[in-house]
């Protein structure tokens, strides 16, 4: 299968610290791929490097098709309205004929279509991360990369959309690379993953062994897998 | 009552002069976060280049057209400057302006010497209510409304003009999408340029301007934007309108030479209420 992204040996320094190391990834057409990793593991800069909005000091990043964002924090256009949010979504491919029209983005999260006429600044932070979905579907993108989706979400709000997360890749095949310090949540939802810690690529893995992996299981998921205490 | 009605619409016309002025001044900060203090020297290009073309025999409308394209192209390589390069700061690109602004006067004088300017506008005046009135400040209050109602829909109603705001906005997220801030601060500059060169077309027959009427025109027009906090398109033209009247009253009733007084009087109360707010609202946060 074609990767639609792949990074190969990509360091990011900021001055003289080094962000990434020689970092490799690998998402392929369809697949859904996750990145776990805790606080200042060098997650953000990974992503930035991809969307080219951060130049790596050395790497590669190739994308084979559209790579779209849901950055971390939603990161509004507080004062547009979410139709106006989602419009700019289109930007790269502004000049394609009917690449503004919102419609297709209510036809998947009807939601939205009830709040096209609000600020964006005065949306629940649920809300706004459907706005930020939208946004990065009216790319049209063969991948998004979604940056922490459940930060400073109720459990119950993160649960809907990574149900919308598992609908679009099932039926429209898009590719997705879950960047998550929840590891429990990115290893239910996705087939294969890696481990990013202070910069460097610590495990990678199906998620069933990335889940049973002695290290992970105890940083991240309270102990192996199966041991978890009962509830 | 005529004289109060006859400074009322002066002072007006005047006003929606610094509004140019000082909407081209929120434009470009609200985009690159720069104060831009070259936003004066527009307004003295525009009106000195309007006079030229003028006497170089281009007819009405179309000198003062090229005059205002002019001032966009002097705005945006003040733009290229001060923000060009990026990761530069707004601290720094504030500096590069306000050095610029003073490079500008040694082009100025060269081009079109030390002494104030002016070019023939809108000649004749109307009676109204017993009050004589310039036909050209008329001529300034229509025009500025009309582009007051462009801008807006601009803004509020355009994909480019959306996508400015997106930039002033949230420039990470508007990066990611490819919306490129760098590239829309130029674009900010540009605009920021047009509309202080046409303050200037606009003015320069009212007042003649010279090399350093800058001074007195940015000093207004920050005045005016700072009410706004820099920020507020629709405050800084109530301010501009204020400021306007304010000192075609007192240079009516009172001393011409205490205009700019007004100005600088209104900008540091502005600013010392805003700054004694600020520390009471950390106060409150820090509790």
């Amino acid at each position: 299968m074609t990767a639609v992204i792949e990074v190969s040996d990509l360091v990011v320094r900021y001055g003289t610290a080094t962000a990434l190391d020689r970092v490799g990834l690998t998402v392929r057409a369809g697949e859904l791929v996750a990145l776990i990793g805790p606080n200042g593991a060098g997650k953000t800069s990974l992503v930035n490097a991809v969307l080219g909005v951060l130049r790596p000091a050395a790497g590669r990043v190739d994308l084979g098709g559209r790579v779209a964002l849901v950055p971390e924090g939603r990161q509004m256009f507080d004062d547009l309205t979410v139709e106006d949010n989602l419009a700019l979504g289109a930007w790269r491919r502004r000049r394609a004929k009917g690449a503004r029209d919102t419609e297709r983005v209510y036809e998947v999260l009807p939601r939205l279509a009830e709040l096209r006429g609000r600020r964006a600044g005065s949306l629940s932070g649920g809300e706004q991360q459907m706005v930020a979905f939208g946004r990065a579907l009216m790319a049209e993108p063969d991948a998004i990369v979604v940056d922490e989706l459940s930060l400073g979400l109720a459990p119950l709000v993160t649960a809907g959309l990574a149900e919308h997360l598992r609908r679009l890749n099932a039926e429209r095949g898009l590719a997705v690379l879950l960047i998550e310090q929840n590891a429990r949540l990115a290893l239910d939802l996705c087939s294969r993953g890696y481990v990013l810690e202070a910069g460097r690529i610590r495990a990678e893995g199906t998620a069933a062994d990335l889940a049973a992996g002695p290290d992970l299981a105890d940083a991240y998921l309270g102990g192996p897998a199966g041991t978890e205490e009962g509830t | 009552m005529s004289a109060f009605l006859q400074y009322l619409v002066s002072g007006i016309a005047v006003g929606c002069g610094f509004a140019l002025l000082a909407s081209g001044l929120v434009a470009i900060h609200r985009v690159t976060r720069v104060v831009n203090f070259a936003q004066g020297m527009f307004a003295v290009v525009g009106g000195m280049t309007a006079g030229s073309l003028l006497a170089a025999g281009l007819p009405h409308g179309a000198a003062e057209a090229g005059a205002v394209a002019v001032a966009g192209a002097v705005g945006l390589a003040v733009g290229i400057a001060a923000t060009g390069k990026r990761g530069t700061s707004p601290q720094s690109a504030l500096i590069v302006t306000l050095g610029i602004g003073f490079l500008a006067y040694a082009v100025e004088i060269m081009i079109w010497g030390d002494n104030p300017r002016s070019h023939p506008g809108l000649r004749g005046a109307v009676t109204l209510f017993g009050a004589h009135v310039q036909k050209q400040s008329f001529l300034v209050i229509g025009v500025a409304a009309a582009v007051f109602a462009l801008l807006a829909l601009f803004f509020g109603r355009t994909y480019a003009g959306k996508a400015l705001s997106a930039c002033a906005s949230n420039p990470y997220a508007a990066r990611t999408m490819g919306i490129d801030p760098v590239r829309m601060g130029l674009v900010a500059f540009a605009l920021g340029g047009m509309l202080g060169g046409l303050a200037g077309v606009l003015l320069t027959p009212l007042q003649p301007i010279s090399y350093n009427s800058d001074v007195l025109l940015i000093t207004n027009g920050f005045a005016a934007a700072v009410l706004g906090g820099l920020n507020r398109p629709v405050v800084a033209l109530a301010g501009a309108l204020t400021l306007g009247v304010a000192e075609s009253m007192v240079a009516g009733y009172g001393e011409a030479s205490y205009q700019t007084v007004v100005a600088l009087a209104l900008m540091l109360a502005i600013m010392m209420v805003r700054a004694s707010r600020r520390t009471a609202l950390q106060e409150e946060a820090a509790r």
